[in-house]
């Protein structure tokens, strides 16, 4: 009924903790298109990463979906039990994590962690998947590929290695990739191939992304539409060049304003003042409340939905105002 | 690899010189052996003759090169106690030790990994605390009491097994006693063998759950599932495997534990293995048997080191040393 490729509706995370349940994720909505990239940015503990490990069905208990649906492909795919959901994993949702140092067994070789997940997925003989992995490697930009594959993880380095991650996540095309800031452990220097990397590679094969990260500047050349998260909800969520460009909640005119401009030498670094509010005690109203130098009574007593504005969807009364004086 | 095992040999060497020093000094110190073996009325011309016939008059040195290179024969002189070669009292026993701890440690390892895998992945489960539980008892419980507690229970009060002895045993070529082959010798080695395996096991199944636990918490078991591999490729193939260096480690010690420390076992069953002569002939002063035990043992635990670090190699690839291709 949806020609999206994946649907979160009204997506609802808790953790029940000791004093009582803790809503991570609340009534959080946006869908992903065939070939899309959906960049999701947000501070440390705002539900990105969370957001990711509910779509590849890897929640860390006690942590789970208390209410929504995830729709992936015209499917239901958040009520899965273990051994349903495994079979989407990889074969149609892949996953790249943020440490390619870490993220590989030790004790394998790069070979036979590919051609292992590759005949989970096919019935390809294991002559057959070996080749595909020398393939996979060659396409990643490994070098001399007949002789890593039979190399063990600690003989690449870091940038190798979340190339060998890469290849891993892609091996068998699945329809869409959640790839939690996978370039945050690397160098400076080394993030950028690695980006244009996975850019490359999911456009040659019709891959979606949904790229977390907090690094603006790699949504911005990356991302086709982009996803703001504040304290568990989207605030703002709209074509990549509007909300970079024309930011309209205050929160992400915050977080472009804090993005140093080079050259601006006497300026000192802009950031928003104070943090982010625990999950337990958030304010009534709206979330960004306390730091929003926009606030008035409304943003206090209710909180705002998502409302649209010029193409972008963006949580705020701002705009609802402004939609009434009209 | 060769280097490696050459120079460990080296280390082992050194180490088995250091004990043999430590056996031979045992001589000098504790009291005068030919006061033990004759009697109170024992001329002294006769005292003498003994003493040069079991070379005790020689230098200190002279007869610790002749302790070494006799050790190193397998040669341990004559038993104070018993007037025959050390070497073939030894020999005679080793057997039933080395039956004795082979079968416990296989019991041990047989239940403990299983165990261990399970409380490991399903800790929640009341099934696993209820094991962790009891593994308590089994490390806190000292041996000798759980040794009498099995006696009263199953000889004593059900009557279902032997108390003590080995049961008949059978003489394989090569004069290799077995108990193993007859349904006395099999019967009475169960209780013998749960008791001193017991500790081990125990150890070991908290040892393989705790690394579970670490390990499945690690990056690349979360990503292995990302994959899509299977539970089984997962929990057995990905996670078992890295939890076993440290396993090596400690089961490598815990089997040599399982040779040297079976004495207290083989006291409690009247088990005739070579703790049993030990801890005779710590009674009776017999320091050839003594020494030659202390020597035997270290020379088990070095060896188990070597094996251990070897199969250190084996398990983990970052060990290899060769082929560093790293940084680029």
């Amino acid at each position: 009924m949806s020609k999206h490729l994946l649907e979160v509706k009204n997506l609802r995370i808790e953790f029940p903790t000791r004093k009582g349940l803790l809503t991570a994720i609340d009534d959080v909505s946006f869908h992903i298109d065939e070939g899309e990239v959906l960049g999701v940015v947000g501070e440390s503990g705002a539900g990105k990463s969370l957001t990711g490990a509910a779509i590849i069905g890897l929640l860390e208990p006690p942590g789970r979906v208390a209410g929504g649906e995830i729709v992936m492909n015209g499917r239901r795919i958040d009520n899965l039990g273990y051994e349903e959901m495994r079979k989407i994993r990889g074969r149609e949702i892949g996953a790249i994590f943020q440490d390619p140092l870490t993220s590989l067994n030790p004790l394998y070789t790069v070979g036979r962690q590919l051609t292992e997940t590759i005949m989970t997925h096919t019935d390809m003989t294991p002559t057959k998947a070996r080749e595909r992995a020398v393939e996979l490697l060659t396409e990643v930009g490994i070098p001399a590929p007949e002789k890593r594959v039979d190399q063990y993880p600690h003989q690449f380095s870091g940038g190798m290695r979340q190339r060998v991650v890469i290849a891993l996540a892609l091996c068998v095309n699945p329809k869409l990739v959640v790839a939690d800031e996978p370039t945050t452990a690397l160098d400076v220097s080394i993030q950028a191939q690695i980006i244009a990397l996975l850019k490359k590679l999911c456009r040659d094969h019709g891959t979606a992304v949904m790229l977390v990260t907090h690094d603006m500047g790699v949504i911005a050349e990356t991302a086709d539409r982009v996803a703001v998260m504040y304290a568990g909800r989207i605030a703002e969520i709209g074509p990549v060049r509007q909300v970079v460009k024309q930011a309209k909640h205050p929160y992400t005119e915050g977080l472009m304003g804090s993005i140093p401009v080079i050259g601006h030498t006497d300026e000192k670094l802009r950031q928003i003042e104070g943090s982010m509010p625990r999950l337990t005690n958030i304010p009534t109203g709206c979330a960004f409340n306390p730091r929003c130098p926009k606030a008035f009574d409304r943003c206090f007593k209710e909180r705002p939905d998502p409302i649209d504005v010029d193409g972008t969807e963006v949580a705020c009364w701002l705009y609802d105002k402004e939609a009434a004086h009209v | 690899m060769v280097a490696f095992i050459l120079r460990r040999l080296a280390q082992s060497i050194l180490v088995m010189l250091v004990v043999g020093l430590v056996a031979f000094f045992m001589f000098q110190f504790l009291g005068d052996p030919v006061n033990q073996m004759v009697g109170v009325d024992t001329p002294i011309a006769e005292r003498e003759a003994l003493r040069e016939r079991l070379g005790l008059n020689d230098p200190l040195i002279i007869r610790f090169g002749k302790f070494v290179v006799n050790a190193a024969q397998l040669e341990f002189g004559l038993s104070y106690q018993h007037k025959s070669p050390v070497t073939d009292l030894l020999l005679e026993r080793l057997p039933a030790t080395i039956e004795l701890s082979m079968v416990s440690a296989v019991i041990a390892f047989a239940l403990a990994l299983p165990a261990g895998v399970y409380t490991g992945l399903y800790r929640n489960r009341w099934s696993s605390k209820a094991m962790l539980t009891l593994s308590l008892v089994g490390i806190s419980v000292p041996t000798f009491l759980i040794g009498i507690l099995f006696i009263y229970l199953f000889a004593v009060v059900l009557g279902w097994l032997p108390s003590f002895g080995r049961g008949d045993v059978v003489t394989l070529p090569g004069g290799w006693t077995t108990g193993l082959l007859t349904t006395s010798g099999l019967k009475a080695i169960i209780l013998p063998a749960l008791t001193l395996g017991l500790f081990t096991l125990t150890l070991i199944m908290r040892l393989i759950r705790a690394e579970m636990l670490e390990v499945l918490r690690t990056d690349y078991i979360k990503f292995a599932r990302a994959r899509g591999l299977t539970n089984r490729a997962v929990n057995f193939g990905h996670a078992l495997k890295n939890t076993l260096v440290p396993v090596i480690t400690v089961t490598g010690l815990l089997l040599g534990n399982l040779i040297a420390f079976a004495i207290i076992t083989e006291s409690v069953f009247q088990w005739p293995g070579m703790g049993r002569l030990f801890l005779q002939s710590i009674q009776e002063v017999d320091l050839p048997v003594m020494s030659a035990y202390l020597v035997m043992i270290s020379f088990l635990f070095v060896v188990l080191n070597l094996v251990v670090d070897i199969l250190y190699y084996v398990v983990d690839p970052r060990l290899r040393v060769e082929g560093h291709g790293g940084g680029h």
